[in-house]
């Protein structure tokens, strides 16, 4: 995804000289084009991602559209507060790019696993949060991001992810987008990479009579929109599926337009829980560790006794 | 402007005057404190808004720019706007009222005001942002950022200072307050950042030390070289200047003055006037 995202970036800044890409010291082998190509729109701060959302705000006061790129902890969380009073109090359209969302980085250990960035980030009043789900969608985001004002946190994977079946690199702000259409019983709502470990749980819920619905969540507003509403208002159970903890991510958005419009639709949420420290490995490891693998989130689903529409009969 | 001719002295300590009495009245109106911090910058602020900064407060892209970086001492900026024109009488008289944008920080909502502050050590970085812009713009604008002492504590500053020395932000010109006071005590006893002026040098800055009072030796001060280096000017001030029984009292970085502190105040500055 990282690579999609520089190669589209390139081919942006070709037609738009506002975009401008600023790095934390990271993403050797995959900025360097863009800074071939666009040395003066081009800066390596350091290790200093602080001092790198500073400049990116005083960047975009004077015109350009800065994304300031890092590993995702990095990105976020280090310099938190500086995106808080930079672009977002300002309202400026400077893109946190944070590379390596959820377990993305899994042998690199905890500090490197990115499991609270959504729910923090989208606690910021104006910021749009967005997870896509593959390399297209990736690009597809960034598009989107240029045709408005607001901050973006862009949260994005790591190596050569596989593209979603169905999805074909559509996205629309404030709305799922339905890749995969089953019966009303049940629908996997993915935010992020998990949309390809969603689309394989509803394989394996095939097996089981059970033809799920599959949707992919890559924005993440402040609040549920009419759009989310409208979707889940055709479906008995939503399972969401986010490579996250549940506090303000995917889970939380759903549940609050569940229970703020009185829908009738069950919520299972599947997400990452317990402490940051314990035993890692790859990013399929961990997802496994943490009940997000693809046969675990079909169990899930059948653990909270979704039939087949013929059994149920 | 390397030396300010008579003229624009003048109007520089005239403003110094103004600003003053204004933070004082309008800190007994709000009843509010950070009293100290905002009579300790008033010349530097008179400096650059009694003369110095170009097209202050328009929208001109080539205005130069002003960040507060010490968001604490906004009092002493809103009188300042106000005497420039940019703020009428009601709307400074607002200052820590109720549905006023005129906070103890200041916001950038406010005609003058490019970046609102108050969370320290975050005003640098996005100095350095503007000054690195406009370079590329070719713009000829240049970027003053105004720090506290106790500022420099902040990591981040440093990350800012490496920065501006490697670009060669030579149009970048930052000022640090040296009140020697923070909120809980003498910044030497807090921690302690002598020699200030041989730290920023180490880090590739132009600095110079100068009396945060004496608005012709900060004048002259605050316009960079042109040697390929960011200027930085350590402003030795007082806190709390010109009010007798504040000066270089900690308290008075938070105290807020009473009717009879207020007259005391008043009577003090017209003795030295």
């Amino acid at each position: 995804m990282r690579n999609a995202l520089v190669e589209q970036l390139c081919l942006l800044a070709r037609d738009d000289a506002r975009i401008f890409l600023l790095t934390a010291d990271l993403g050797w082998s995959v900025v360097e084009a863009f800074a071939r190509e666009f040395p003066d729109r081009f800066l390596n701060v350091g290790v200093a991602e602080q001092n790198m959302a500073g400049i990116a705000t005083g960047l975009a006061m004077v015109g350009y559209r800065p994304f300031i790129y890092s590993i995702a902890n990095f990105a976020a969380l280090r310099c938190y507060e500086q995106i808080r009073n930079g672009p977002v109090l300002h309202r400026l359209p400077v893109c946190v790019v944070g590379i390596g969302g959820g377990y993305a980085y899994g042998p690199a250990g905890p500090t490197h696993h990115a499991v609270e960035d959504l729910g923090a980030l989208r606690a910021m009043p104006g910021m749009r949060v967005v997870a896509p789900a593959d390399p297209a969608q990736t690009q597809t985001v960034l598009s989107a991001t240029l045709g408005q004002e607001d901050p973006v946190y862009l949260r994005v994977g790591k190596g050569s992810n596989v593209p979603v079946p169905g999805l074909q690199g559509r996205f629309e702000w404030n709305a799922p987008t339905i890749i995969r259409r089953g019966g009303d019983v049940v629908l996997l709502l993915a935010t992020g990479a998990m949309a390809v470990e969603a689309c394989a749980a509803a394989d394996i819920l095939l097996t089981h009579g059970i033809t799920a619905s599959v949707g992919v969540m890559a924005h993440l507003p402040p609040d549920h929109t009419p759009e989310l509403v409208e979707c889940l208002s055709g479906f008995s159970t939503v399972l969401t599926a986010e490579e996250g903890t549940l506090t303000g991510g995917l889970s939380s958005l759903v549940g609050q337009a569940i229970a703020r419009e009185g829908l009738g639709c069950r919520l299972i949420a599947a997400g990452v829980s317990g402490r940051l420290a314990g035993p890692v490995g790859s990013r399929s490891y961990m997802l496994g560790r943490q009940g997000l693998d693809p046969a675990s989130l079909a169990a899930m689903v059948l653990a909270h006794g979704v039939q087949s529409p013929a059994r149920a009969a | 402007m390397l030396r300010p001719d008579p003229a624009t002295l003048r109007r520089m300590n005239d403003l110094a005057g103004k600003i003053r009495r204004g933070v004082l009245e309008q800190s007994r109106a709000a009843n509010v404190g950070h009293i100290g911090s905002s009579l300790s910058v008033v010349e530097i602020i008179a400096t650059l808004w009694g003369g110095l900064l170009r097209h202050a407060g328009t929208e001109q892209p080539n205005r130069d720019r002003f960040v507060l970086c010490k968001g604490h001492a906004a009092l002493a900026l809103y009188v300042a706007m106000h005497h420039a024109g940019l703020m009428d009488e009601a709307t400074l008289g607002t200052y820590c009222a109720d549905g006023t944008h005129l906070g103890v920080h200041p916001e950038a909502c406010l005609a003058g005001i490019d970046v609102a502050t108050g969370s320290l050590g975050q005003g640098l970085s996005v100095a350095c942002g503007l000054a690195h812009g406009l370079r590329l713009r070719q713009s000829p604008a240049r970027v003053f950022a105004l720090l506290s002492d106790a500022e420099c504590n902040e990591g981040q500053v440093w990350e800012a200072a490496q920065f501006a020395a490697h670009h060669r932000l030579s149009h970048l010109t930052a000022i640090i307050d040296a009140n020697g006071s923070q909120a809980l005590g003498p910044t030497r006893d807090v921690l302690n950042l002598a020699p200030m002026a041989a730290r920023w040098e180490a880090f590739g800055w132009d600095a110079v030390e100068v009396d945060g009072h004496d608005t012709a030796q900060l004048a002259e001060a605050l316009i960079p070289r042109g040697i390929g280096k960011p200027r930085l000017v350590v402003a030795r001030t007082v806190l709390g200047k010109g009010v007798g029984y504040m000066e270089n009292q900690v308290a008075w970085h938070y105290l807020p003055m009473s009717a009879q502190q207020y007259e005391q105040a008043l009577n003090g500055l017209e003795a030295v006037a």
